[in-house]
């Protein structure tokens, strides 16, 4: 290419530059409150139910509510009727988790890029805002200094560990996922194990986490297995997973937990010691979910493109190979997203398990109203939106960490 | 095949426990073969198991009469099994069906406010979305109904809207339209009156499409269909009539009773979905090339056009997929009617198996009811997917 003279080429900077325009208070509020007559109406008849609304809010949440029902049983939507002397487990787990956590997110595990740069400390404590307001919330209901000072620590572990796993040479920051989910192990045997309290007997906030957690990390496979299935070249094999999940996700959860709770038993062999409750509603938890994600990885698979395999196999790869380190990886990152949506789906879900008979948030929130000095005051609101705020905030900070997730793997991007 | 026998050569081909064709096939013997043998042990457990017990394994159990009445309904502890579960299955569809028609509407709604210019109106939107998504539809639905509805004053000082209305903690009475002498008459005029304002209007469209005059097509849609609807209405001398709900004492005489359970899934039901409906409307809307609207806005169309003729219609294309997920969901999700016993399916067959009939057969029975219902919804909105698709070359 010939090169232009040098007088075409040389603009000015200043020129290339957009105008700055810093707009006034005055001017953003025109803009964006009252752009035109209809708008302006707008803003105000939605103005006044706003501020109604945020008045009722305010009232209820600061003045009228009566808060002693969920202070009086603050460790009971926690932990339910977990040994009072054994909580320092559940304490010592959490600690646990929250330094490994913290190491996987400083290290970035596998994939860590080596020029990416560091996020300054406010951008990466954002997303936090959601965790730390129900920390404030359950620090001010407690009113103890001790809980506080646990909270807290919980919280400096967990940065620790980001800032020890930053500092992590690459090759043990990988390790840190096999770390995560042997600490998760460790943790399980710490709460569930000898001395403490066996799962069967976990309620409140435990059992809804414990499902949750062990219903993602079961749902997974067996629904990437059967998403691979149903794309299989065996037309056996995709008749079958097709079947199961066209006929799982036809029918609502609740027809899964009659199954678990009524009929389960009865396809055992004669004899057989008929699981817990716990197991079973797991049970009807990740066949529900897996069908879901057999289809959210399926529509991962579908945009992998042709010329990926094809070039894998022109490399003479295995057919096991290329869905493990070509396929996979493309297909799960390009479906990121509704993978984390299902599982914040699978979270909501666990609500559900109440049907037969296992007391989770939902469960104690309801129970505590019938307590002898409760009954009948009609407490059920403050109760019910305490344990709704802590859906929330487990929901809501994991598609929060979706998002953050899907920029930095540059998924539409890529 | 002659060809291709000869390409591998007679001689070369490899033995069978190498040829993949053969272990292709064998494989999948080898898994259809597990899957059947375990599917015939847990049947056969499940069978022997009910043997034993003394648990009728057919479904004669229907025809027995159920035991138990459904509140709200004409059903009576005489009636049988089977007539349960179709009250059931008629809660169960009347609860979907009004709740996707409102979940719908709000979601629309919610969803062109999350886009809207106005600041506080955008915010207030969002504010909605992010709050009722994340939280299980369960939880909503169980606090609308004890926190909300049973805490509605009862019925001695039941709130009466201008007479159009009574609620109160045993529900709401509204409006209705009761029968005067001969209102099955005038329902086949309304039906009629209803198929030629369709018939018209598609007619307008054809003309419209032919030569471009202004088709005016739901203009003549109304007119031909209160012309006929009330020609109906005075030839047979005042067929039906307005009933309003009036409180005397403990009861509400005329109107329609709503009662609390439903009044609460509905509500639970509406604003959920309708959270996940505004977000798929907001995607749609935002998939809608950009070229589009600027060039809607270049022609001089106001905003309200822009987004009636040129947005919308395109943005729906995109939707109706998702929708119909929506729509699947919240007829799934009106299972959770157990919770707060409200009669629908699931609620009616947990009572029949509370009653000692078997379970097995009615878990069967509900999950093939909800397979019928998934399989409608999805026709429907397959049929209307296939008919908006934009045909490309």
């Amino acid at each position: 290419m010939t090169a232009l003279p040098e007088e075409t080429v040389r603009i000015p900077n200043e020129a290339l530059r957009p105008p700055v325009h810093a707009r006034s208070p005055r001017e953003w509020i025109k803009e964006n409150l009252f752009p035109n007559a209809f708008n302006s109406v707008l803003t105000v008849v939605f103005g006044a139910i706003i501020m109604w609304a945020v008045v009722r809010t305010a009232r209820f949440v600061f003045v009228t509510a009566q808060w002693s029902i969920v202070r009086a049983n603050l460790t009971n939507f926690m932990v339910g009727f977990f040994p009072r002397d054994e909580i320092w487990r559940i304490w010592v787990a959490m600690m646990l988790l929250a330094v490994v956590t913290g190491l996987r997110w400083g290290s970035g595990g596998r994939r860590r890029i080596a020029e990416r740069t560091p996020q300054p400390l406010r951008q990466s404590l954002k997303p936090l805002w959601p965790p730390a307001l129900l920390a404030v919330a359950i620090i001010v209901l407690s009113g103890s200094a001790v809980t506080a000072g646990l909270i807290t620590a919980l919280f400096l572990a967990g940065f620790g560990g980001r800032i020890a796993g930053a500092a992590l040479p690459q090759p043990i920051g990988r390790w840190t996922g096999v770390a995560l989910a042997v600490t998760l192990v460790v943790a399980y045997v710490l709460v569930a194990g000898p001395g403490g309290s066996g799962a069967s007997l976990w309620r409140g906030l435990l059992l809804t986490m414990a499902l949750a957690a062990a219903g993602i990390a079961l749902s997974f496979p067996i629904g990437v297995l059967l998403a691979l299935g149903r794309r299989s070249s065996f037309p056996a094999i995709r008749v079958l997973c097709v079947g199961y999940i066209e006929l799982i996700r036809g029918v609502p959860l609740i027809t899964l937990l009659f199954m678990a709770f009524l009929i389960l038993g009865f396809f055992l062999p004669p004899g057989a010691e008929i699981p817990t409750l716990v197991t079973r509603a797991l049970v009807a938890l990740v066949l529900f979910t897996a069908a879901y994600l057999a289809e959210v990885v399926r529509g991962g698979l579908q945009a992998v493109p042709k010329g990926q395999i094809e070039a894998a196999q022109a490399l003479g790869l295995s057919p096991v190979t290329i869905t493990r380190r070509i396929v996979l990886p493309q297909a799960l990152r390009a479906v990121l997203p509704a993978i984390v949506g299902q599982f914040i789906s699978l979270f909501k879900d666990t609500s559900l398990v109440g049907f037969i008979g296992l007391t989770e948030l939902l469960g104690v929130a309801q129970q505590v109203t019938k307590q002898p000095e409760f009954l009948g005051l009609g407490l059920h609101a403050e109760t019910l939106v305490f344990a709704s705020f802590i859906y929330w905030v487990g929901a809501y900070g994991m598609s929060r960490a979706s998002q953050r997730m899907e920029t930095r793997l540059g998924v539409g991007e890529r | 095949m002659e060809r291709e026998r000869a390409a591998d050569g007679a001689g070369l081909r490899p033995p069978p426990w190498r040829d993949v064709r053969v272990l292709r096939i064998a494989f999948q013997v080898l898994v259809v073969g597990i899957v059947a043998g375990l599917g015939l042990y847990l049947v056969g457990n499940l069978t022997s198991n009910l043997d034993r017990q003394g648990i009728r394994t057919d479904f004669g159990y229907l025809s027995q009469p159920a035991g138990f009445a459904i509140a709200d309904t004409s059903f009576r502890s005489t009636d049988s099994v089977l007539d349960a579960l179709k009250v059931g299955i008629r809660n169960t569809a009347v609860l979907s069906l009004i709740g996707i028609v409102f979940a719908l509407f709000l979601g629309i709604v919610v969803g062109v406010a999350r886009l809207s210019r106005n600041w506080l109106v955008r915010k207030a939107a969002a504010v909605y979305v992010e709050s009722l998504r994340n939280i299980p539809v369960l939880v909503i639905i169980i606090f609308f109904y004890i926190a909300v509805v049973l805490r509605l004053p009862p019925i001695q000082q039941a709130s009466e809207w201008f007479g159009a209305a009574v609620i109160s903690n045993s529900g709401a009475v509204l409006p209705s339209l009761r029968d005067a002498g001969a209102a099955n008459l005038f329902t086949l005029f309304v039906v009629a009156g209803f198929v030629a304002g369709a018939a018209v209007a598609w007619m307008r469209t054809r003309r419209f499409d032919r030569t471009g005059e202004p088709h005016h097509r739901v203009l003549w849609f109304a007119g031909v269909f209160f012309v006929v609807a009330g020609a109906a209405y005075l030839v047979l001398g005042r067929p039906v009539a307005f009933s309003l709900p009036v409180r005397d004492g403990l009861v509400v005489a005329g109107g329609i009773r709503m009662p609390p359970e439903f009044a609460a899934m509905l509500v639970g039901l509406v604003v959920y979905t309708a959270s996940h409906i505004a977000e798929i409307v907001r995607g749609s809307i935002l998939a809608v090339a950009r070229g589009q609207s600027e060039a809607a806005t270049a022609l001089g169309l106001t905003d309200f056009q822009r987004l009636r003729f040129v947005v919308l219609p395109q943005a729906f294309r995109i939707m109706i997929p998702p929708l119909a997920n929506q729509f699947l969901n919240l007829t799934k999700n009106s299972s959770l009617a157990v919770f707060i016993g409200y009669a629908d399916v699931a609620s009616v067959t947990g009572i029949i198996v509370s009653q000692g009939n078997p379970a097995p057969q009615s878990i069967v029975l509900l999950m093939a009811v909800y397979l019928v219902f998934s399989l409608t919804i999805s026709l429907v909105t397959n049929t209307v997917n296939r008919r908006m698709t934009l045909t490309t070359r």
